[in-house]
């Protein structure tokens, strides 16, 4: 039996690695621009984006829930092992909670999410300053926690790989034929 | 003939009775707009506008009004959308602060629909417009509302990078709805 998750894991795990630090850059970067064609341009994009990334953590929840991931090695204590479920349990929630804080805040500031342009994504509030402002602030919180969780999650990869020196990084790696 | 007179005649009697309404009730009216944005409609409205008003539903075709918005009463909302919106490239409040509109006829459709010509004037440019309308009594209250669209290049709202339609989409459509009662 093979230690590496599946393709599809792997497939998933990278494509939203790609796509949400393209989402956090983008933005980080379009909220302080000056309203401009461009930055509305962005805000779209940043939406489109955000929707696709919350349908793929669906996709990511299905195959989580039919599969069982490979354990982790028995060599890590136990308390390690609860913190890695927890960590993992974290970028879940975020990664569901951030798109729709996200889609919240946009109906609560009146304007709506249409993915791509062509499907309109309905509005579950209605416009609404205040709670527009108070979505806008836990959107962000939301996000700083996720680049937090992050930094815990690409720093205990590394120390996985390089210093305790087991196989928790590379089994998420495309699977070279040599090595098996 | 003689049916006719009777008939006429009893018309003006009529009229001359008919509720003229007149006193527009700014805080049961509104001025609101449509416009889309990358094929998003966005929905925005004017908080500060007077208006003067004449209808006698007796005589629609003697009706006249006329419109004065503030434009820095702008609200997109959002606080840098309205700034934005202010700004020169778009209504460029400071120099052109009012949209004016003044009816120059009313033509009576049938049932409780009108057809108001006027004249629209926004950023220093004036253009015809014809506003379908529909008059509703209730009480001492008449309620005023319909739509049309104009093309905001048409009166240079949205210059400069915003030229293009591509994120703003050219036409606006403007929406009001009028309380004015009787005196």
């Amino acid at each position: 039996m093979t230690n590496h998750y599946t393709s599809t894991a792997k497939a998933l795990h990278w494509l939203m690695a790609i796509l949400l630090f393209g989402l956090l850059a983008l933005g980080f970067y379009m909220h302080d621009l000056p309203l401009s064609p461009e930055k509305l341009q962005l805000y779209s994009w940043h939406k489109w984006a955000g929707v696709t990334a919350f349908l793929l953590v669906l996709v990511r929840l299905g195959w989580r829930i039919t599969h069982i991931p490979p354990a982790l090695p028995a060599s890590m204590p136990k308390l390690m092992q609860l913190a890695a479920h927890a960590g993992h349990l974290a970028l879940y929630g975020l990664m569901l909670a951030i798109p729709l804080s996200g889609w919240l805040m946009s109906s609560a500031k009146g304007f709506q999410t249409v993915w791509f342009g062509i499907l309109p994504i309905p509005d579950l509030l209605g416009k609404n300053k205040e709670l527009g402002d108070l979505l806008q602030t836990i959107h962000m919180s939301l996000n700083l926690l996720f680049v937090a969780t992050l930094v815990g999650h690409i720093g205990a990869a590394l120390k996985h790989h390089f210093i305790d020196k087991d196989d928790i990084l590379t089994r998420m790696l495309p699977q070279h034929s040599k090595e098996n | 003939m003689k049916r006719i007179a009777l008939a006429l005649a009893l018309a003006t009697t009529l009229s001359a009775h008919a509720v003229e309404y007149t006193q527009v009730q700014p805080d049961k009216s509104a001025i609101n707009f449509v416009y889309k944005q990358m094929n998003v409609a966005v929905d925005g409205r004017f908080k500060r506008f007077s208006s003067q008003l004449n209808f006698d539903p007796a005589k629609p075709t003697a009706a006249k009004t006329s419109f004065d918005v503030e434009l820095a009463s702008v609200d997109t909302g959002a606080q840098e959308g309205d700034d934005e919106v202010a700004g020169k490239p778009w209504f460029n409040t400071k120099v052109f602060p009012t949209a004016k509109f003044v009816s120059t006829g009313v033509k009576a459709l049938g049932g409780n629909k009108y057809e108001v010509t006027g004249q629209l004037n926004i950023k220093g440019k004036t253009q015809d417009v014809v506003v379908p309308a529909t008059f509703t009594a209730q009480g001492k209250n008449g309620i005023f509302e319909g739509s049309f669209t104009i093309r905001r290049a048409d009166f240079s709202i949205g210059e400069g990078s915003w030229a293009k339609f591509d994120i703003v989409a050219n036409d606006v459509l403007v929406k009001f709805r009028i309380t004015a009662t009787s005196k």
